[in-house]
């Protein structure tokens, strides 16, 4: 060997790079959760492994994997050395009794177990703590190993029965079925991963790796930070929230309609991976708009919406009233809803394979499909490399081509989204529906990075096409470079909607029970407007809709785009509002004007008035709704208003405390479990229920890094 | 003797001994097997075999993809993207060839997807001409070895690099190394000698302005 290479040989053996040891658990962790995620995605069915799911599968004692001779030769040998490793680690521990000490019973001390305790899944009890004594204790405590009899020994070891398994209680047990990250070793995993992230980064790591660095890892808390914030590569509208505003000096508030739910399922999400998602993810109307609302309808069709306001104590706030203004749509007959002409242009880039994107994708689109009438129809377009048509527009009542289209699709290969899109658009407008529906629903997990230049290119192409008939929905799925901006952005110019799908029940919700409002619109650009009486209202605070806010003039303007509503659908805002007089006021009255300019007493009653602007789906000028809020709709007290006046008051509590509770002074997550709890109504689907479940995880998520925190500042 | 031991006295207690020893067993085992049985093993969803491979060989992954990237963050990133996607592409694994020539080859493709976004190949060229950013890839203590190290692996041509590295530091053959990069033997020769050659002409040019 040369001196050259003789040189680079001795330096290269001399300075061997080795691996920060937080840096290898994470990824070891990552990677074995990921592992488990592979194998346990479809819960007792078949694996990924391609390989057929034979007797060797089935796991009681049975040793089916190849073992060298030399290990069975000297069994009797190993089998003592067995017997004396288990005698010798139950008398390590002789606090606890017998055979149990296998186990590490609620250890309560590690914030390994604090995450298990809000895990919602039983057996992440189940897992030792760090550093397991003896070389018997992973395997006697690993439920994964099945195959290898392990767990019917561990089983026996046990003084107890068995934990039960999982026990099917929330939305996402459903998602389970096609392999979502909630099954319980991978979701124990990752809460192991969060806790070595948190535990082992230390800020001068930290630092160098950067904050790019931190961010691809999954699930770790960024230390040095007050909150633990999952951002990943997703990205969202960065929004202040809507700030405080003095009745008299700036009487009119307005507001766009907004009837998305994408970013309560994406904070469900988040908090279910045991992480509180970062403040712009968190868009209160869309947590209050998620949930449906027994509004009273409209009974007739010229008048699509009916309007319900009512004023209320604010829970978190004795001195401040909350202005509730909830809107139902006209409630469209299934049989008369028109007809649907439907192209589903799904994202099958590479990214997309993964268990919570295509498989949930192909499985929420079936649900649709059987929520559709024969004389509606379909078509499919891809795009991944290139983008294609994987089936011509087709009669609804070819379902089995359909789904067998829909079985079909596989992921590989980058976005071209762009000209998916195009594609999507000429089919749609080529099998139009003259009255009927015509919708593009894009699926997708992240951005368009092939084909237009910017975002505005996308964005005006979406307008264009609106101009034409054809609207455009957008569902999200998976995490971690889902671009919610974009999507929103996309759907608000395209007059549709956008929901992030996490899960088959969340599917469910959107796909098949709100079908009709998401593919029936009964009116588009819906604007609200609420004039504030100054003399009996000084302040007021629009609660969420930040990024829907309207220019004062753009209201009666027909030419400004705005949301729309499908039939059926609920709409609710809330404002907090202080009455004059009541010595909340957070803005000092200016100086130098007289304190009674203003004052209208001849509407002495009125505390606001209500308008809302609308166009019906066909025409282009728009109509009006009035409706003023006098003192009769004034409630003493909380209690007194209906149930889901006080849930949504609850939501709406929630989101704000999730952005940092501003305003929200010393009001908690157990006040808000308490006020849901007591308006959970009839809750039919259990979106209530599983909604306090979330405030729950929160409180204890939340919990966790604000008694972290030190630890790492302290450093 | 009548009274039967405890754990003995009913058929419940015997199954229980015999896991135990069958668990102790296996636990003992995983560290005797070899990779390729750890790995056909993983392939069938056996998760402390998956674990213990990753155990195994994580430094060697998180080594290679340091040198071959020149810095620590991103190799970290690649390592552990490299361990996720391991979790599903060793399903694939059919045992053609040793675990580790395989792994080599998906290590040394996870560099190249990395080294595809632009910033990561300029930064070490930016680095092997001379900016201040050095080191952080190897311990302190070896500055001098490190620095020049770095440097010279940063003026190798990327295919050369990851060549050397193969060869020199891993240890493989020609033969191994070929088919690791999917090149023909006498190809890994040329690229050692092509790397030898740079590397003079770098020490030439050291020695230079050394004299000046």
């Amino acid at each position: 060997m040369s001196d050259e290479l003789k040189r680079l040989a001795n330096a290269l053996h001399e300075t061997t790079p080795s691996p920060s040891p937080e840096a290898r658990r994470n990824a070891i962790a990552a990677a074995v959760e990921n592992f488990d995620r592979q194998h346990q995605g479809i819960q007792d069915g078949e694996r990924h492994t391609g390989q057929k799911a034979g007797p060797s599968r089935s796991w009681p004692w049975r040793l089916h994997m190849p073992i060298p001779p030399r290990v069975y030769l000297p069994v009797a040998a190993v089998a003592a050395v067995a017997v004396v490793v288990t005698v010798g680690f139950v008398g390590r521990d002789p606090v606890r009794p017998g055979p149990r000490v296998a186990y590490f019973q609620e250890p309560v001390e590690t914030a390994d177990s604090f995450h298990f305790e809000i895990g919602v899944q039983p057996a992440a009890k189940e897992l030792p703590a760090e550093t397991p004594p003896s070389p018997l204790a992973p395997a006697a405590s690993e439920p994964a190993s099945s195959q290898f009899g392990v767990q019917p020994a561990a089983e026996v070891l046990r003084t107890e029965p068995p934990p039960p398994p999982p026990a099917p209680s929330s939305p996402t047990d459903l998602s389970r079925l096609v392999g979502s990250q909630s099954a319980p070793l991978a979701s124990t995993r990752s809460a192991e991963s969060v806790y070595r992230g948190q535990q082992f980064i230390s800020d001068a790591d930290a630092a160098a790796l950067g904050p790019a660095k931190l961010s691809r890892r999954p699930h770790i808390w960024e230390p040095g930070q007050a909150d633990v914030r999952e951002r990943g590569r997703d990205r969202f509208i960065d929004f202040e929230e809507s700030p405080l505003k003095v009745a008299a000096e700036d009487p009119v508030s307005t507001f766009s309609i907004d009837v998305d739910t994408a970013s309560y399922s994406f904070v469900r999400a988040s908090l279910n991976r045991g992480a509180l998602p970062p403040n712009d993810a968190v868009r209160v109307e869309e947590f209050i708009n998620y949930f449906p609302y027994d509004y009273s309808p409209p009974v007739d069709r010229d008048e699509p919406f009916a309007t319900h306001v009512s004023v209320t104590p604010t829970p978190w706030n004795e001195l401040t009233r909350v202005l509730h203004i909830g809107i139902k749509g006209y409630v469209l007959d299934r049989d008369a809803a028109p007809r649907a002409n439907l192209v589903f242009l799904i994202d099958t880039s590479g990214s997309m394979d993964h268990p919570d994107k295509l498989p949930l994708l192909v499985n929420s689109f079936k649900q649709l499909i059987s929520s559709l009438s024969d004389e509606d129809s379909v078509a499919i377009v891809t795009y991944a490399g290139s983008a294609g048509t994987v089936l011509p527009p087709t009669s609804a009542s070819e379902r089995a081509k359909i789904l067998a289209s829909l079985e079909r699709l596989r992921a590989g290969g980058s976005t071209a989204g762009a000209e998916g899109l195009r594609q999507a658009y000429l089919l749609a407008e080529e099998s139009r529906i003259e009255d009927g529906v015509n919708r593009v629903i894009l699926a997708t997990d992240g951005d368009f990075n092939v084909g237009f230049a910017d975002w505005n290119a996308l964005e005006g192409f979406v307008e264009r096409k609106r101009e034409s008939g054809v609207f455009l929905s957008v569902l999200g799925f998976g995490t971690g470079n889902l671009n919610d901006a974009l999507m929103q952005q996309l759907a608000q110019n395209g007059n549709g909607n956008a929901a992030y799908i996490d899960s088959l029940s969340e599917a469910r919700k959107v796909l098949v029970e709100e079908a009709t409002s998401m593919l029936f619109p009964i009116a588009k650009d819906v604007k609200i407007q609420v004039e504030f009486n100054p003399a009996a209202i000084s302040e007021y605070r629009l609660i969420g809709y930040e990024i829907r806010t309207l220019a004062r003039e753009d209201f009666a303007n027909d030419k400004v785009d705005a949301g729309d509503v499908g039939a059926g659908h609920t709409v609710t805002a809330l404002y907090e509002v202080t009455p004059k007089g009541s010595g909340a006021e957070r803005i000092a009255p200016p100086r130098y004007q007289s304190q009674a300019r203003g004052a209208a007493s001849e509407f002495g009653d009125e505390l606001a008035y209500l308008k809302i602007r609308y166009k019906l789906p066909e025409s282009d000028t728009s109509q009006l709704i009035t409706h003023p809020v006098t003192a009769t709709d004034a409630l003493g007290s909380l209690d007194e208003a209906s149930d889901d006046v006080r849930f949504a008051t609850a939501v709406a509590a929630f989101g704000q405390l999730l952005r940092g509770g501003r305003y929200t002074g010393d009001f908690s997550y157990e006040d808000v479990i308490s006020l849901a709890n007591g308006a959970k109504g009839t809750d039919v689907f259990g979106y209530r229920s599983e909604f306090v479940g979330l405030v729950r995880l929160a409180d204890s998520t939340s919990a966790i890094s604000l008694t972290t925190v030190p630890a790492t500042a302290g450093r | 003797m009548t009274v039967p031991l405890p754990l003995l006295g009913s058929q419940r207690g015997l199954s229980a001994l015999s896991n135990a020893i069958r668990m102790a067993l296996l636990r003992l085992k995983m560290s005797d097997l070899t990779d390729e049985a750890l790995a056909r093993q993983a392939a069938d969803g056996v998760r402390e075999a998956f674990e213990e491979l990753l155990e195994r060989h994580y430094d060697r992954i998180f080594r290679i993809a340091v040198r071959l990237l020149g810095n620590r963050a991103d190799a970290e990133d690649v390592t552990q993207d490299v361990c996720i996607g391991l979790a599903k592409k060793i399903s694939g694994w059919r045992g053609e060839s040793r675990f580790t020539t395989w792994l080599y080859r998906v290590v040394v493709n996870a560099t190249h997807d990395a080294m595809r976004q632009d910033s990561t190949r300029q930064r070490y060229e930016r680095d092997a001409a001379g900016s201040s950013w050095r080191a952080r890839v190897v311990d302190a203590g070896r500055a001098g070895d490190a620095k020049w190290l770095h440097e010279v692996l940063g003026k190798l041509s990327r295919k050369q690099r990851e060549t050397v590295i193969l060869v020199l530091a891993e240890g493989l053959t020609h033969a191994e190394a070929a088919q690791v990069l999917g090149v023909r033997e006498g190809t890994v020769s040329w690229r050692l000698h092509a790397a030898r050659k740079r590397l003079r002409r770098l020490a030439e040019a050291e020695r230079r302005l050394g004299d000046e």
